[in-house]
């Protein structure tokens, strides 16, 4: 028993230890960004779960202002109506699709584009995966002034700092670049990135969208529920996960105590 | 396995199988009546976790080897669709990733237990070794495991790992070309690690194998490290240690679980959710956390080749360690002095692991860490070749008790029970 309370408390000092050291010495350059705001978020936590409502209204901060230039090259039309997602009835994802023009299969002659020599289209069904902006890199760079639009499947899980991140950089352009920093041309400030300028354009503004719901569009408002929706394009089967979690830890505590008593008793006599 | 077998066939059926293939009789004996020392402590419960861990690794990967591409066009995108599209595919992938962190803490866990009772010593040499070789084959595992997402991590990961090689003089790059099957990390390097990847597990379980074998001649040692004297020291494996190894390892998989329902991101790296890209390369290359030890011995060497060498020393000391430990008894339990080394070089593995996380330029309190790594590297070494010869030589050890049966039972083990 001795040895197991050595353990813990050395154990204990380590870690504390880390954790002071971490906040007393990080090694960081002058435009090293800035640490995310704190905002919390419904889907955190062991009990977290994803706003139905942020998460309609973020896929349409993504449908009219994101698309643009970003891709969701991982979640496909029928991912809306998916239990734990956005849950669009099955008819809205199916018109959601069909409003959306995705790269069509040859036709019956074997053709890929039209006289125009454009390539063919056709509206999108539920199996079919939102359609990326650009062609190519490319095409996504020369369109963004050498920049290259990140597809945001995964943004949230593939960024350190994660939902804050996001939201801190979606809602941070506002802040002022300190006297002499200059901003090269084609480039905005903005702290939360790494280097401070970044080829993005300020994308959210206040009333950018206009909510169904009634919800006001503030910027803000527009982050959050973007983060929200990007959040589950990542990881979509977060509440599944969550909710088998508690079956298996409560079946395992359960299966412990039962083991910690026939271990008590075999062993009574033993020592 | 060793001494006489108490197997007695009852059934017909038992002593027919048993005339043929005493598989039976080897399962009793090794796993039913084994006499086990009646005062083995939690940290001896970890070798049965670890088969679990093995057991775990195996399953989850033929799942998933059975939806996974290995093309570096195809490899990150098979990994989503696991994720997503995939029946459950999300909690097999979240099962084997955290599988190999928790795989590589029981281990470590492992190790440092057998460090601290002297479990390596005679007779007990060739379970150490076969471990080290166990603990070599993981790590390799582990590396091939981690470039299959073929993420920025993983892609770039396995650029510094492999170009470690060409660090050897003369035929270096011809090597490096060589295990790349190409110029670069590429394709060719990507399906190879695949297939070793899938390869490496069931020679671990045969290695395993040897291990258990091994542990079945001398028996366990114990937390005294006394040897075994009069049947009193010991109690039957079964029920005795089937439940206390249940019961642990059930706390165990509550550990698990806690990280893969709930933070199962925990130990990787955010940059593998970034596809692969060899135009781009990462601001910092992290190894996963087990291997953030020997990751800052190599950068705290300026030489490259120099680098290597005293990260490959680091784990081929461990080989020599039985023969290393000069010291009559096993147990740090009695060393008074042993005791406050051995602390000390686990408080060292921590650290080293702490600055290979860090960026090389990164300070604390002022201190270069890769001066701490230096210094932390140089002990490291220390404590085996000559901490270890000397301590052994110069130390009084404290008085051994008796016996096992004396120690946990007290005097009435004088009294021959029941």
């Amino acid at each position: 028993m001795r040895l197991t309370k050595l353990t813990r408390n050395l154990a204990l000092g380590l870690g504390l230890g880390l954790l002071a050291s971490h906040a007393a010495f990080a090694a960081e350059s002058a435009t090293a960004r800035h640490h995310p705001k704190h905002v919390e978020f419904e889907f955190e936590g062991p009990f977290g779960t994803y706003d139905r409502g942020a998460l309609q209204r973020g896929f349409q901060v993504y449908k009219e202002v994101c698309a643009s230039c970003h891709g969701l090259q991982h979640i496909a039309f029928r991912n809306l109506a998916d239990k734990g997602g956005p849950e669009f009835s099955e008819a809205q994802a199916r018109a959601l699709a069909a409003a959306v023009k995705v790269p069509a299969e040859p036709n019956d002659k074997g053709e890929t584009t039209d006289e125009s020599g454009a390539p063919l289209t056709r509206p999108g069904l539920l199996a079919d995966r939102y359609p990326s902006p650009f062609p190519n890199e490319n095409a996504a760079r020369a369109n963004n002034s050498g920049s290259l639009p990140p597809d945001l499947s995964l943004i949230v899980k593939a960024r350190m700092g994660g939902p804050q991140y996001i939201y801190s950089l979606l809602t941070g352009f506002h802040e002022k670049a300190p006297a002499g920093f200059k901003v090269p041309d084609n480039k905005h400030f903005n702290p939360y990135f790494e280097g401070w300028t970044i080829g993005m354009p300020p994308p959210l503004s206040n009333n950018g969208v206009t909510y169904s719901d009634g919800t006001k569009a503030t910027i803000d408002q527009q982050a959050h529920d973007v983060v929200t929706f990007l959040a589950w394009a990542a990881e979509p089967k977060m509440e599944d996960r969550k909710r088998m979690g508690f079956a298996v830890l409560i079946f395992l505590i359960t299966l412990a105590g039962l083991l910690f008593a026939a271990y008590r008793r075999v062993w009574k006599d033993a020592h | 396995m060793s001494g006489p077998s108490t197997y007695d066939p009852k059934s017909g059926l038992e002593k027919w199988i048993d005339s043929r293939l005493p598989l039976p009789r080897l399962m009793h004996d090794t796993m039913s009546t084994f006499p086990t020392p009646r005062n083995l402590n939690f940290w001896y419960t970890f070798g049965g976790i670890l088969t679990f861990c093995l057991g775990v690794q195996i399953v989850t990967g033929i799942v998933l080897a059975m939806h996974y591409v290995s093309t570096s066009a195809l490899a990150f995108n098979s990994v989503e669709a696991i994720m997503r599209d995939v029946n459950y595919g999300w909690l097999i992938r979240y099962v084997h990733a955290n599988g190999a962190s928790m795989f590589f803490l029981a281990v470590y866990i492992h190790m440092f237990r057998g460090l601290y009772y002297g479990s390596y010593k005679a007779p007990r040499e060739l379970i150490w070794i076969i471990g080290v070789l166990i603990y070599l084959l993981m790590m390799a595992t582990a590396f091939f495991g981690y470039v299959l997402p073929w993420g920025q991590m993983s892609f770039w990961g396995a650029t510094v790992i492999t170009n470690m090689f060409s660090a050897i003089p003369v035929v270096g790059s011809a090597i490096a070309t060589w295990l790349w099957g190409d110029f670069a990390v590429g394709d060719a390097t990507l399906n190879r690690f695949f297939s070793l990847h899938y390869l490496l597990p069931f020679i671990i379980a045969g290695v395993v194998g040897l291990h258990v074998w091994a542990l079945h001649v001398p028996g366990n040692n114990n937390p005294l490290g006394i040897d075994v004297k009069t049947p009193q020291d010991t109690v039957p494996f079964h029920p005795y240690y089937t439940v206390k190894d249940a019961f642990y390892l059930v706390l165990f998989v509550i550990l698990f679980a806690s990280f893969v329902f709930f933070e199962p991101d925990f130990f990787g790296n955010p940059d593998n959710y970034q596809p692969a890209n060899p135009l781009v390369t990462p601001p910092e290359i992290v190894p996963e956390w087990y291997l953030l030890p020997f990751y800052a011995m190599l950068r705290s060497i300026p030489d490259k080749l120099l680098g290597v060498i005293v990260m490959a020393g680091a784990i081929v000391t461990l080989v020599f360690i039985p023969w290393l430990d000069t010291s009559r008894v096993r147990s740090c339990r009695f060393r008074p002095l042993m005791k406050q080394f051995f602390w000390a070089f686990a408080v060292v593995c921590v650290i080293l692991g702490y600055c290979g996380a860090q960026s090389v330029e990164a300070t604390a309190f002022g201190v270069p860490l890769v001066w701490v790594a230096r210094i932390a590297t140089l002990y490291y070494f220390a404590f085996f070749w000559l901490i270890m010869p000397i301590v052994g030589l110069i130390e009084t050890p404290k008085k051994l008790p008796a016996s096992i049966a004396q120690s946990v039972l007290g005097d009435s083990a004088a009294t021959p029970a029941e």
